[in-house]
């Protein structure tokens, strides 16, 4: 099971967190553009799953899946947006990026003092707690 | 199994064909689902963009927590879309069943024009036939088609 990479996004549509694992394909755009690109689309999805819905949606999108990846997606009722990019066999991981948010997010950026809210994550030992707890899942 | 809704969307983004085979609590009207079926052909686009391996194709699969929803994209550029139960897992042999009369009711119907709304009376007659037969056998059928 490969992860390819996570971002993070803010409410407001501010980039929080980006790291990589393996990726293959440079993106054709900077860094900035894409993370807009990606927020634009979350957004969008979002409007299009409760719009398409049959019944009204309660927890909202969980995933897609393309013949290369599968985008996993989690979004706290704060509306902070946690976005995982793994291999398309992967199974369900809407623990694992609920573990992400209480276990690494909420320890290590929540309950420090120095991270400011709508600002990019800085703190070192999120980076680091974050790299190993998806190193447990990633097989090379 | 249930269907909800089959979708056909044509090359540019547009609604070319709309099914629905279970009420909705909230219909949704023409305009709406025009809307919706662009909106889609642009999450396409945009899905393929963003893949961090090379050479994606596009999204294939959505699941939320109500619905589940497939898409088939052809390499003439045609979508067809079926919205299902997230209890589904695969509704792969659904999309080939309707691309295949698509083929044969549709295309060589000679009085359609391509890339127009279908309304060729015997694609949707065979198509609700084949959709009453696969949810009248759910479990027959499922067992069959693995």
């Amino acid at each position: 099971m490969t992860v390819y990479n996570l971002y993070i996004f803010d409410r407001k549509g501010n980039a929080l967190y980006y790291t990589e694992w393996s990726r293959k394909k440079k993106p054709d755009v900077s860094q900035d553009e894409e993370f807009k690109l990606m927020y634009g689309m979350l957004f969008s999805i979002k409007a299009f799953v409760n719009k398409i819905s049959p019944t009204p949606p309660k927890d909202g999108f969980y995933f897609y899946k393309t013949d290369t990846y599968k985008l996993n997606y989690y979004e706290t009722p704060t509306g902070l947006k946690f976005v995982l990019n793994t291999d398309p066999k992967c199974g369900d991981m809407r623990d694992v990026l609920f573990q992400i948010y209480s276990e690494i997010y909420v320890e290590h950026v929540v309950k420090n003092p120095l991270c400011r809210q709508h600002e990019p994550i800085t703190s070192e030992l999120f980076s680091s707690k974050l790299d190993a707890f998806v190193r447990t899942f990633k097989e090379f | 199994m249930t269907i909800y809704s089959i979708y056909v969307i044509n090359k540019a983004g547009g609604l070319i064909y709309r099914q629905d085979f279970q009420t909705r609590d909230v219909p949704l009207s023409a305009n709406d689902v025009i809307v919706l079926a662009g909106m889609f052909h642009g999450l396409h686009a945009i899905t393929a963009r963003l893949s961090p391996e090379p050479k994606s194709k596009g999204m294939e699969v959505m699941v939320a927590d109500t619905f589940r929803l497939h898409c088939f994209h052809t390499v003439t550029g045609t979508k067809f879309v079926v919205l299902a139960d997230p209890a589904q897992t695969t509704l792969d042999h659904i999309l080939k069943k309707l691309y295949e009369l698509y083929a044969d009711y549709v295309l060589k119907n000679p009085f359609y024009s391509l890339e127009m709304p279908i309304r060729c009376e015997l694609f949707e007659k065979q198509l609700t036939k084949y959709i009453d037969y696969v949810e009248a056998n759910q479990r027959n059928y499922a067992a069959g088609a693995r």
